[in-house]
C-alpha cells in the first residue's frame, strides 16, 4: 500500500530537520532546505518544524510568510528576478521588466503556462553599479539590454 | 459608580532598586532605573500618545507616536523604548514632534474604517482617542489607493473589482471576533499571546503593507493554536479584537471588582456592566493573584448565570418519583424544619448533615458549618475538600504545622526549579500556568512528575527538563526515591535542617531513605519511570538554586494521597526550599474557595481556623457566642454519612453547591446512600444529578449577586461584590439565614460583612480581617492579625508555624486496587482547559464547542490490540461499573494507562472508579481503577436508563418539558 503523501513529505522534513537541527538559529537553514528539496515550503512541513524546534504553528508561518523567497508552492523551472530598485529604476529597468513580460507573456509573481519560468520582482540584487540587474536560477546578470533580455528568454524556453 | 479606570503606564514596572530622577515638560519625576520614558511621563501625570504601548507587554517601539525630545539628544526617540536616565530632560510636545505624531495618524487612518458611530468599540478606542489627542483633522491620502478596508475596490478610480487585500471577519470564535479591516498591526495582540498567555499562538504574517495578524498558519481562532484566553481582546487598542458582548450590547457603564467563581487562582475581574445586564468580564491589573490575565473561563464563561436551565423557584415533593411542586420560599422553609425535626426526634439528633460548599463564599460556608453545629446540634459537617485536597490539609499540618500553600503565586516570579507533580496547570490553574511559562521562559527550569505528558511538560518555549511519566498509584515510591538521591549523594541542606526541623527525625528519615529498597534503581521496575531521570530530577531541585514544588489532585487523589504530601514536605525540608520567595510547597487548589471552606470550618472534627472540636478552649468561645453544646465527638465524613445512609442511621442532609453525585467516586454507593435518605435538600443553581434524589431544591445564586469573600490557593482573601441582584430573590447567606430562622435559631446578619466580623472575632487567624480592610487593601492573605497586621504572602520564614518541621516516613504502600488479567489498564482521570469540573456551569456556556463530551484517551498500541480506531465508542469496565465513551488515540498517555474527564454527566467516569481512599483523610482515590477497554456500539444500556431517569427527575409541575 502507498503510504499517504503528508506522511512522506513529514518523514522528508524530519530528515532535513534533523540536518540542521543543532545550528544556533536553525530555523531560516531548514527552511532553505526544506524549499531546495521541494522546491518550494508545503504547508504540512510548519507543524513538524514547530514541534521540532518547539515553536507554535504561528510562529513559524509568521518566518515564512515574512520571506518572499520562501513559496508556498513550486516555481517554474528557471527562476528570473528582475531588480526593481531605485538604482536599477534610475538606469530603465522598467522598460526591461516590460520587454520580459511581453516576451515571457506573464506578469511578477506569475508562472509560464508550460512551467518553464516563474518571474519575480527583486528589490536589489548589490548590482547597483551594474543596474540595471537580474537574477537567473541564483546567477546574476548586469547592464540587462534588449540584447540581455533576448538571451534569457532564449534560455528559459529551452 | 461609573467605570474603573486603570492607568496603562505603557510599559511594565522596572524592579530595580536604583532610583533615577529626571525632568519630564518641566516636572521632576524620580522612578526606579531602566524604566521607560513614557512610564516616567505617566507616573509623574503626564500621557504620551501611543498605539503599540500598554504595560501588560514589553516596549515594541512600532507605532512611531510616543515620540519625545530630549535635550542633548539627537532625533526623536519614542519614550516606550528609550529607559530613563539621571538628569534627563524631557519635552513631550513641541512643534516637531506634534507635526510628526499628526503625519503618523494621518497614514494609520488611511487604511482605517471611518465608521466610528456604528463601530462597536466607539468609546472604547485608543486609535479615536489618539486621533483626539494629537489634533487629527485631515486625511490628504484620501481612500482610493491600496488599502485592507473595502471588500471591493472603491473610490473615483474603482472599477468595482474584489479588493485582495481584504479579509472577511473572523467570527469562528464563540466570544470574539478578529475584524482585519480595522487591525493597525499594532503587535499588542501577538505580544499578549506571546508574553501574558504564553500560547504564541498568533504572528504577523507577511510584511510591509501586507502585514496581518494571523491566528496559526493563517486560520481561523478556532481552528488555530489559540485557548481563547482573551488577552489579546484586552490587548487591542481598535475594534479588531472584540467581545461578541460588547458588540450586542454595546459599551458597559460601569463596573464592579470581584473574584472569579472559577478555578483556585482566584481572578480579580472588574464586572463591566450596563444596567444589571453584564456586557463583559476584564481581569484586573491590581488582583494579585492574576495580575491582569485571565483563561477562556473566568473571561468568557459566565453565560450559566443566565442560562434558561438555571432554577429559580424553591421545589418541594414528596417522593423523588413525583414531578418537583412549586413553593413560595417560605413553605420550603418551614417543610425542611419540619422534616429535620422530625427525623431527629424519630432517628436521634445525628441522623442529619449537611456539606458545605467550596463554590459558594467564606461566609456562607461559615454559616452552614454555623447551622449544623449550632441548629442540628451535631459535627455531621463536611464539605467536597474532603474528595479533594483534605490530604493538603492532614499531610501540611503534621509536617508544618498548617493546611495550606507556603507562597503567594507572586513567588513563581523568583523560582530557579520549579517541579510540579500531578497536576496540569494548563488545563486546570492556567492563569498560574501563564505566570509559571513566563519564568520558565526566563530560564527556570521544570520537572513534571505526571503519568500523561500533559501540555504542562511541552507547550512552544517551555519544555521540562525532566518528565516523569510515572505509572498512577507510585507517587509515595517516587517522591521517596527523590529523597533517597538527595540524603544519599549529600545534596541535603545541613544547616537548614539543623536550624530549622528536629535533627533526630531528620536521622531517622535519612536512615529510612537510604534504604536500597527505595533507590531509583529499586523503583525503576514498579513506577516505570527510569532511574537516571529520578536522580536527575533529584539534582536539579536540590542543587539549581531555589526550588519550588506546586501540586495538584494528581497527589492527593489516592489511597497514600497524605503520605505523598507529607513527602512532598520532606523534600522541601530536606533541600531547605521553604520560607522564602521562589520556594515552598504549593498545593493548586481547584475550586474558587476549597480553602475558604476548609478554613471556615467545614470538616466534622474542626471548628473554624482549624481546630479540633475536642479541645474545650476552641468550644467554649463558640458555645459562649452560640449558646449551644458543641459535640466534642467529631460527626460524619461524606462516606460516613452515606453508608450511615444505608444502613438506616442518617436520613436527612443538606446539600450546599456540590453535586455529590456526578463528583464522588462509586456513583452506585452514592445514590443508594441518597435514596435512603426521607429528606434531601439540594442548595444549586441547577437541578443537578443529585437534585436527582432531592425532595427539597432551594435554588442558588451566582457569584455575581452576592457579596461575600473568597479564599484562593494562596490563602488571598478576595471580595467577592454584588454587581445584581440575585435572580433568585436571596443570595445563599440569606437562604441559610432564613432556613436557620426556621429551625428556630435567632440569626440576624443585615449583611455578609457581619458575618466576617463574626469569624474575624472567633478566629485567630482571621483576627485583623474585616471588609474595611479588604476595600482599603484589596486583598489579604491569611494569617492576618497583630502579629502579622499586613497579612501572610509567605509563610515559615523564621520557623515553621508548628516550631520544628516534621519529617514522617514516607513507606510505600502500594494501592489496593490492581491490575489483573480482567482489568488490565489503569484508569486515570483529570480536567480539560475550557470545562469546569462536573461541568454544570461549563457545560451551559458556548465553551462546549472545545469539549462537547468526554472522551478516552489510550495509547496506539493498547488501542491496536483491542481494535480499537481513532474516534470509536469502546466499552470501559472497572470492578464498580462500566460506562462507553469514544475514543482518542495519542501517546500523550503511556501503554497500560487510559485517561478520561468527567466533565460530563452522560459519561459518568465515577461509575467506573472505586471506592478506595486515602487512609487519613478518605479522600478518593479516583486517579487509579483498574479497567478494561473494548468496542462498544454506543451509549450502554446503564447510561440510557440514567438518561431516560433524570428526565423524569427533572419535571416540574405546570412546566412544560424542557426540550433539549
Amino acid at each position: 500500500m502507498m503510504q499517504p503523501q503528508g506522511t512522506q513529505t513529514e518523514a522528508q522534513v524530519a530528515a532535513i530537520i534533523d540536518e540542521f537541527k543543532a545550528l544556533e538559529g536553525p530555523l531560516l537553514p531548514i527552511l532553505h532546505g526544506i524549499q531546495e528539496e521541494f522546491g518550494y515550503v508545503p504547508q504540512e512541513a510548519l507543524p513538524v518544524i514547530a514541534g521540532a524546534l518547539n515553536l507554535s504553528n504561528a510562529e513559524v508561518h509568521g518566518v515564512v510568510t515574512f520571506y518572499h523567497d520562501y513559496r508556498s508552492k513550486p516555481a517554474g523551472r528557471h527562476v528570473l528576478k528582475l531588480c526593481q530598485a531605485e538604482a536599477c529604476q534610475s538606469m530603465g529597468s522598467d522598460a526591461v521588466a516590460a520587454q520580459v513580460k511581453t516576451a515571457l507573456g506573464i506578469g511578477f509573481h506569475e508562472t509560464a503556462g508550460d512551467g518553464s519560468v516563474t518571474l519575480e520582482p527583486v528589490y536589489c540584487l548589490g548590482l547597483c553599479a551594474c543596474a540595471p540587474a537580474a537574477m537567473l536560477d541564483g546567477e546574476v546578470i548586469g547592464r540587462v539590454d534588449a540584447d540581455a533580455v533576448a538571451e534569457i528568454v532564449r534560455e528559459v524556453r529551452t | 459608580m461609573g467605570l474603573v479606570h486603570e492607568i496603562d503606564y505603557g510599559t511594565p514596572a522596572s524592579r530595580a532598586e536604583k532610583q533615577i530622577t529626571l525632568t519630564v515638560d518641566g516636572f521632576e519625576v524620580t522612578v526606579p532605573e531602566g524604566t521607560s520614558i513614557m512610564r516616567a511621563s505617566m507616573d509623574a501625570g503626564i500621557a504620551i500618545p501611543k498605539l503599540c504601548a500598554t504595560d501588560m507587554v514589553d516596549a515594541f517601539g512600532s507605532c512611531r507616536l510616543c515620540l519625545v525630545e530630549i535635550e542633548g539628544r539627537n532625533g526623536t526617540p519614542s519614550s516606550c523604548t528609550t529607559p530613563v536616565a539621571e538628569g534627563m530632560v524631557v519635552h513631550t510636545q513641541t512643534g516637531r514632534l506634534k507635526d510628526i505624531r499628526r503625519g503618523v495618524m494621518e497614514l494609520y487612518i488611511s487604511d482605517h474604517p471611518l465608521d466610528c458611530l456604528t463601530c462597536a468599540a466607539n468609546g472604547d478606542c485608543e486609535l479615536q482617542d489618539m486621533a483626539g489627542a494629537v489634533g487629527l483633522r485631515d486625511v490628504r491620502y484620501g481612500y482610493d489607493g491600496d488599502n485592507h478596508v473595502f471588500a471591493k475596490s472603491w473610490g473615483a478610480l474603482s472599477d468595482g473589482t474584489a479588493n485582495m487585500r481584504w479579509m472577511p471577519k473572523d467570527e469562528s470564535n464563540p466570544y470574539f471576533t478578529y475584524d482585519p479591516s480595522k487591525c493597525i498591526v499594532c503587535s499588542r495582540c501577538v505580544r499578549a499571546c506571546e508574553e501574558v498567555q504564553g500560547t504564541f499562538a498568533l504572528t504577523i504574517e507577511g510584511r510591509g503593507f501586507g502585514s496581518r495578524v494571523s491566528p496559526g498558519m493563517h486560520q481561523d481562532f478556532l481552528s488555530s493554536e489559540c485557548v481563547s484566553c482573551g488577552a489579546c481582546v484586552q490587548a487591542c487598542p481598535t475594534a479588531t479584537l472584540t467581545e461578541k458582548s460588547v458588540i450586542e450590547i454595546g459599551q458597559p457603564e460601569r463596573s464592579v471588582v470581584t473574584t472569579c467563581a472559577y478555578c483556585g487562582v482566584g481572578c480579580s475581574f472588574k464586572a463591566e456592566m450596563r444596567g444589571d445586564e453584564l456586557v463583559r468580564m476584564v481581569p484586573y491589573k491590581d488582583g494579585k493573584a492574576n495580575r491582569g490575565h485571565s483563561c477562556v473561563k473566568g473571561r468568557f464563561a459566565y453565560g450559566y448565570a443566565t442560562h434558561k436551565e438555571r432554577i429559580l423557584n424553591p421545589m418541594v415533593r414528596e417522593k423523588i418519583t413525583d414531578p418537583w411542586r412549586e413553593v413560595t420560599w417560605e413553605e420550603a422553609f418551614a417543610h425542611i424544619a419540619g422534616e429535620f425535626r422530625r427525623i431527629q426526634y424519630q432517628y436521634g439528633r445525628g441522623a442529619i448533615g449537611g456539606i458545605t460548599s467550596s463554590r459558594c463564599t467564606n461566609e456562607e460556608t461559615y454559616l452552614v458549618q454555623k447551622l449544623i453545629r449550632q441548629g442540628f446540634g451535631n459535627n455531621n459537617v463536611d464539605t467536597c475538600a474532603r474528595v479533594c485536597h483534605s490530604p493538603t490539609g492532614y499531610g501540611l499540618g503534621q509536617t508544618y504545622g498548617t493546611s495550606a500553600g507556603t507562597q503567594d503565586f507572586d513567588s513563581v516570579e523568583h523560582s530557579d526549579v520549579v517541579m510540579v507533580i500531578g497536576a496540569n496547570p494548563a488545563a486546570g490553574h492556567p492563569v498560574f500556568a501563564s505566570r509559571m511559562k513566563k519564568r520558565l521562559r526566563q530560564g527556570a527550569k521544570l520537572i513534571v512528575i505526571d503519568p500523561r505528558r500533559t501540555e504542562t511538560v511541552k507547550s512552544p518555549h517551555v519544555e521540562a527538563s525532566y518528565h516523569l511519566p510515572l505509572k498512577p498509584g507510585t507517587n509515595v515510591a517516587i517522591v521517596t526515591a527523590m529523597a533517597h538521591v538527595i540524603v544519599t549523594e549529600g545534596l541535603f541542606d545541613e544547616a537548614f535542617i539543623r536550624e530549622r526541623c528536629d535533627w533526630s527525625e531528620f536521622e531517622d528519615y535519612a536512615e529510612f531513605v537510604s534504604d536500597k529498597a527505595y533507590s531509583p534503581e529499586a523503583v525503576e521496575a514498579f513506577t516505570g519511570v527510569e532511574a537516571e531521570t529520578i536522580r536527575g530530577a533529584a539534582r536539579l531541585y536540590a542543587t539549581g538554586g531555589n526550588g519550588a514544588i506546586y501540586y495538584g489532585l494528581g497527589v492527593t487523589e489516592h489511597s497514600q494521597g497524605s503520605t505523598t504530601v507529607m513527602g512532598i514536605a520532606n523534600l522541601a525540608m530536606l533541600t531547605g526550599n521553604i520560607g522564602r520567595p521562589g520556594v515552598g510547597v504549593n498545593p493548586l487548589r481547584g475550586q474558587n474557595n476549597v480553602q475558604g471552606s476548609c478554613d471556615m470550618g467545614s470538616f466534622p472534627h474542626e471548628l473554624p481556623g482549624y481546630r479540633h472540636v475536642s479541645g474545650d478552649a476552641v468550644r467554649d468561645i463558640y458555645e459562649a457566642l452560640w449558646g449551644v453544646k458543641i459535640d466534642t465527638e467529631p460527626g460524619l465524613r461524606i462516606p460516613n454519612m452515606l453508608d450511615a445512609a444505608v444502613e438506616g442511621t442518617f436520613r436527612g442532609i443538606y446539600i450546599q453547591g456540590e453535586d455529590i453525585l456526578q463528583s464522588d467516586p462509586d456513583t452506585k454507593h452514592v445514590s443508594a446512600g441518597l435514596a435512603a435518605m426521607e429528606c434531601v435538600v439540594v442548595h444549586d443553581l441547577f437541578l443537578n444529578e443529585t437534585a436527582r434524589y432531592a425532595h427539597v431544591f432551594l435554588p442558588g445564586s451566582t457569584f455575581l449577586e452576592k457579596d461575600g469573600t473568597f479564599t484562593n490557593a494562596e490563602r488571598r482573601i478576595n471580595r467577592v461584590r454584588k454587581v445584581m441582584a440575585p435572580k433568585n430573590g436571596l443570595a445563599d447567606w440569606e437562604v441559610t439565614q432564613r432556613l436557620a430562622q426556621a429551625m428556630g435559631l435567632n440569626w440576624a446578619y443585615d449583611h455578609p460583612s457581619q458575618i466576617m466580623d463574626e469569624i474575624a472575632q472567633t478566629t485567630p487567624s482571621f483576627a485583623n480581617v474585616c471588609y474595611d480592610y479588604l476595600e482599603r487593601m484589596g486583598s489579604v492573605q491569611w494569617p492576618c492579625n497583630d502579629k502579622a497586621p499586613a497579612g501572610t504572602p509567605i509563610m515559615h520564614v523564621d520557623g515553621f508555624v508548628r516550631g520544628k518541621g516534621k519529617f514522617i516516613r514516607t513507606e510505600y504502600v502500594a494501592t489496593d486496587e490492581k491490575t489483573g488479567p480482567r482489568f488490565p489498564l489503569l484508569l486515570t482521570t483529570g480536567r480539560i482547559l475550557s470545562q469546569y469540573n462536573v461541568g454544570a456551569q461549563t457545560r451551559r456556556t458556548p465553551n462546549v464547542i472545545w469539549h462537547d463530551e468526554d472522551v478516552l484517551e489510550i495509547h496506539p498500541h493498547d488501542a491496536e490490540q483491542r481494535g480499537v480506531r481513532d474516534g470509536d465508542w469502546v466499552r470501559l469496565t472497572s470492578r464498580s461499573g462500566e460506562t462507553t465513551l469514544r475514543a482518542t488515540i495519542t501517546d500523550k498517555v503511556a501503554p497500560g494507562v487510559v485517561y478520561t474527564t468527567f466533565h460530563h454527566p452522560d459519561t459518568q467516569a465515577n461509575v467506573i472508579t472505586t471506592d478506595y481512599s486515602d487512609w487519613a483523610t478518605n479522600c478518593p482515590e479516583y486517579k487509579v481503577t483498574a479497567v478494561q477497554v473494548g468496542p462498544s456500539n454506543g451509549p450502554s444500556r446503564w447510561q440510557e436508563e440514567y438518561e431516560d431517569l433524570s428526565r423524569k427527575s427533572r419535571r416540574i409541575e405546570g412546566h412544560m418539558e424542557a426540550a433539549e
